[in-house]
């Protein structure tokens, strides 16, 4: 393909300022998708300036109905509904994501969300206050203005979605950074936007990479607020760079370490199941992976046995193929880090139990892995591997493994498996973790707040919680000649 | 369909009974309507209850799904709109353009805004003190009896549908038999676009007879009513001698408009007329007590009076048409009894006073001047085209007497001072207070009256909380950690 994506500032296709443009790989097969202008800082202040224009006092967009970004919103809505095959192809292409996953929950998430945060663009309420004192006062919740948001390869456009549709519905503008290896479907949605009726500058995206445009956002005196998903290596030199710079708001979605926790008196077909989706789905790379299976002594073997089971019934191949269920990695970076992982586990003495190696010899395609007998201390129990790789530990009392999944500087997600109400209860209060699942995994919606404690991030996205990060609360206080309750 | 709609069908009134339903602008039968009565609020209800049964497809249904069916019905009520504008016109004699232009723009956007409150009503975990795990659903109250006026048929019908149906409820509506058609249309429209069959059901009929029933029913949850102050209380009598159902009331007003003389005159002129003579007067919120500074009170009379003989009254399918007909013959009479009696009673009749066709129930824009606050004209609510303005002298006699009401829906003050705005809008005892402006609506702003214009607040966030439950959940757990 001889095609290159452009830039997206203004509503309109810009080349990189420099010129440079950089590959897309499909890494099911490890070809040239096609080329992607490079932004670097100088794009990223192209795009600053216009999402500043965009917001300034009295532009269409600052003066607009809140009730009509809810339209605009739920229009970009529709579009996406009516072009979702294709956006789907993309990210089955782009992302290695397996296309039956990527049409039914990537695209149904993204719809789901931005129709959520379009519900909410015109309940956004101030407060007044009773003040002491003759004074009438009320509170503004005014949006924050030029918000970065650098996004991550793992889900491409959903996190796309996370990103600018509560930015959008609380009257942001935005300069968004996808990531280099899936920018395809973030720059398909600027087509979208536009044919949805969002003013220029409302929206501006810029491919590139982390050191050069994401650096620029991160450090830019004129950006009001960056939100990044991705590692928490990246996440520290984000809000490093914010605090050093002009203060601009943070948040950060990082990664995880998440424990799942299988008591002996759960539903162990359910907790199987739950606990193989939970670490598998899509390749692993999801931050909440439940990377840490911890079982209870009584039907720690048992559990193993099924787990192997069900972690070989694999067709691996390529996405865009029906009836394959596992695609490759994003690419060599995560497909060496992993392989590296799977042999410290071997060396450090966990027990391989199936799969371990590469799989094809092209493509990014990792073997369904299983170690048991995992110890706490061993390099694939504390670090985060981001693939198909499951450990499984055994425990025996409650204290000791509240003890055991709380130490960890990671806090994203956990989970507990039992019928026992108290129990439930117990680990609902003692896990120290944004999202704590019973006896299930995975289960999002847009309406719900998620987020990591400790080192998994800062802040939290969607629900009504969400709407905070993106807004600046202004207390106004007017004289009164006598105030009355 | 003008028959009685329940679970998703049409059916004839049990009795068999047929009432007409007439054209204003005429006085005309449009056509024959299945009248309502108890057995078929029975029906209803019953239809209700079981749609409301845990475990049904609307008590199990995915939050966010209901607010997908309610933005569905809005598409499809945007896909009907000339046709809906046009039975509008035609049973109620609003004129077509603002039918079109204004009730069914702000139809689409109340639904569209109670569709986004669909998942985001939040109940709430609570630190209660001892070992407990301590939570609350806001759950929805259940059967919901709602009694609509014919002042603005589809608009009431979208501001009791919205809340009810974003919050999980299930309803049983009784539209004014004056008005019919349009919410009857509608239930078409609610059946294609997906909700359950139960979820809502709605009665044409009379208030004596299927209104009393609704209000008097033992298994209705909850009873919204919105109408003359003098039906308000016999709902919430009947709710009470009945189950205790909930009770929101949005009843009748004599709203107070204060003028000061710093006003800007030309657009307080343009609102207070506005404020009154806007759907033929027939508005609860209607400024029809219009105070005016002394200073001034000469130059507003002169040009309120010019603005009045200059409204333009006709064939409301007529695009040039400002006001139409007044909705019934009982109105019609009624409004030119309250004119004769502020003649009587020595309000001094500035221009109007008198029917403005012979077919028809049309009255010309009137206007009283030297208008004093004991004249029958002051205190009583007219709902009619029928302008009532007083002269004051201070602020601190204007409060008076402008809560010198034993309503209290609405008010304004026309002022460019912004101490006196914030020190008025302070003192009115009044649901809504407008400042420099009048009849600002919207889906987002809470609506309701102090006093006898009613109970409860409709729209806004607040408006969900009438329609909801509260279950405290409380659970025992071995050990309370913050």
């Amino acid at each position: 393909m001889k095609w290159c994506s452009p830039i997206f500032i203004n509503n309109e296709w810009h080349d990189s300022v420099s010129g440079k443009k950089f590959e897309v790989f499909n890494p099911a097969n490890e070809e040239k998708i096609c080329e992607v202008a490079e932004g670097d800082k100088a794009d990223i202040d192209k795009a600053v300036k216009a999402a500043r224009k965009a917001f300034e006092l009295g532009s269409p967009w600052r003066t607009m109905d809140a009730s009509e970004r809810g339209r605009l919103l739920n229009k970009l809505a529709d579009l996406v509904e009516r072009d979702r095959l294709t956006l789907a192809t993309m990210e089955a292409i782009d992302g290695g994501k397996l296309f039956s996953t990527a049409y039914l929950m990537d695209l149904g998430a993204c719809i789901k969300t931005i129709r959520y945060c379009a519900g909410w663009a015109d309940k956004i309420h101030g407060r007044t206050v009773p003040m002491d004192g003759n004074f009438f006062t009320f509170t503004r919740h005014e949006p924050v203005g030029v918000c970065g948001q650098i996004i991550p390869w793992n889900f491409p456009l959903v996190m796309f979605i996370w990103k600018i549709a509560p930015a959008l519905c609380c009257g942001n503008t935005v300069v968004v950074k996808p990531a280099e290896q899936t920018p395809l479907s973030a720059l398909y949605m600027g087509s979208l936007i536009k044919e949805a009726g969002f003013p220029p500058g409302v929206v501006n995206i810029v491919p590139g990479f982390g050191p050069t445009a994401g650096a620029a956002i991160s450090h830019h005196m004129d950006i009001d607020k960056v939100s990044f998903t991705g590692s928490t290596e990246v996440g520290k030199l984000i809000k490093e760079a914010a605090g050093k710079t002009n203060l601009k708001r943070v948040t950060l979605e990082l990664g995880g370490k998440s424990p799942n926790i299988i008591f002996a008196d759960a539903d162990l077909d359910e907790a199987v199941e739950f606990a193989h989706v939970g670490l598998f789905y899509h390749q692993g790379q999801c931050c909440i992976a439940g990377s840490r299976i911890f079982v209870e002594e009584p039907i720690y073997d048992e559990f193993v046995r099924r787990s192997i089971e069900r972690a070989k019934k694999y067709t691996l191949g390529d996405p865009l193929s029906p009836g394959v269920q596992q695609g490759p990695q994003i690419d060599k970076e995560q497909f060496q880090k992993i392989l590296d992982l799977i042999e410290s586990g071997k060396k450090e003495g966990a027990k391989l139990e199936c799969g371990g190696g590469p799989w094809g010899n092209k493509g990014y395609f990792i073997q369904p892995t299983v170690f048991s007998n995992v110890t706490d201390d061993m390099r694939i129990a504390k670090e985060e591997i981001f693939g198909p790789v499951q450990q499984i530990m055994k425990f025996k009392t409650i204290d000791e493994v509240i003890k055991r999944a709380n130490n960890t500087t990671y806090g994203l997600a956990a989970a507990v498996f039992t019928k026992d109400i108290d129990k439930a209860l117990t680990f609902a209060a003692a896990l120290q973790a944004g999202t704590v699942w019973v006896n299930c995994y995975s289960a999002l919606s847009a309406q719900c707040p998620f987020g990591g404690f400790k080192m998994s991030g800062n802040g939290r996205e969607l629900g009504e919680y969400g709407l905070q990060e993106y807004t600046e609360v202004k207390t106004v206080t007017i004289k009164i000649p006598q105030k009355n309750s | 369909g003008s028959k009685i709609f329940i679970n998703n069908e049409w059916h004839d009134a049990v009795s068999k009974k047929t009432f007409p339903t007439i054209n204003p602008a005429t006085g005309e039968v449009i056509c024959q309507v299945a009248e309502g009565d108890k057995a078929d609020v029975d029906k209803a209800v019953k239809a209700a209850r079981a749609a409301f049964q845990l475990g049904s497809p609307w008590r199990r249904m995915d939050a966010s799904h209901r607010g997908k069916l309610l933005n569905r019905l809005a598409d499809l009520i945007e896909r009907d709109r000339a046709y809906l504008a046009a039975l509008e016109t035609l049973d109620n004699g609003k004129p077509y353009s603002i039918a079109y232009l204004v009730d069914l723009d702000m139809v689409v956007k109340c639904l569209r805004y109670f569709a986004g409150w669909s998942d985001k009503f939040h109940g709430k975990t609570i630190p209660l003190d001892g070992d407990f795990f301590c939570y609350t659903r806001h759950e929805p109250v259940g059967v919901c009896g709602q009694i609509i006026p014919w002042n603005f048929p589809l608009l009431m019908q979208a501001w009791k549908l919205g809340p009810a149906l974003a919050t999980g409820n299930v309803v049983v509506m009784k539209v004014a038999e004056q008005t019919p058609l349009s919410a009857l249309y509608v239930a078409n429209l609610i059946k294609e676009a997906g909700f359950p069959p139960g979820v809502v059901n709605i009665i044409p009929g009379y208030g004596p007879t299927a209104g009393a029933a609704i209000s008097a029913h033992m298994d209705v949850d909850k009873v919204a009513f919105t109408g003359s102050t003098e039906v308000g209380h016999l709902i919430k009598k009947a709710a009470a001698e009945s189950n205790l159902k909930r009770v929101t009331l949005e009843l009748g007003g004599k709203s107070p408009n204060i003028i000061m003389s710093d006003a800007d005159m030309d657009w307080a002129v343009d609102q207070a007329h506005f404020a009154l003579f806007f759907n033929q007067g027939q508005c609860c919120c209607a400024g029809s007590r219009t105070y005016v500074q002394e200073d001034i009170y000469n130059e507003f009379v002169e040009r309120s009076v010019e603005k009045a003989k200059s409204r333009v009254v006709g064939n409301p399918f007529d695009f040039k048409t400002e006001q139409g007909p007044q909705v019934d013959e009982e109105q019609f009479k009624k409004i030119l009894g309250y004119i004769s009696t502020g003649k009587r009673e020595g309000a001094k009749l500035l221009c109007g006073g008198n029917p403005a066709a012979d077919r028809g129930y049309f009255v010309q824009p009137t206007v009283f001047g030297d208008v004093q606050d004991n004249m029958t004209i002051a205190r009583e609510e007219i709902f009619g085209p029928v302008m009532q303005i007083m002269k004051f002298k201070t602020i601190e006699e204007i409060i008076e007497r402008a809560n010198n009401s034993k309503y209290g829906l609405a008010a304004a003050v026309f002022t460019k001072d912004i101490d006196k705005a914030n020190y008025v809008s302070q003192a009115l005892r009044a649901g809504t207070v407008w400042v420099n402006c009048y009849n600002v609506f919207g889906a987002q702003a809470p609506f309701g009256g102090y006093k006898a214009s009613g109970n409860g607040r409709e729209l806004g966030e607040y408006g969900l909380e009438a329609y909801l439950e509260v279950k405290n959940v409380t659970i025992k757990i071995p050990q309370k950690n913050s």
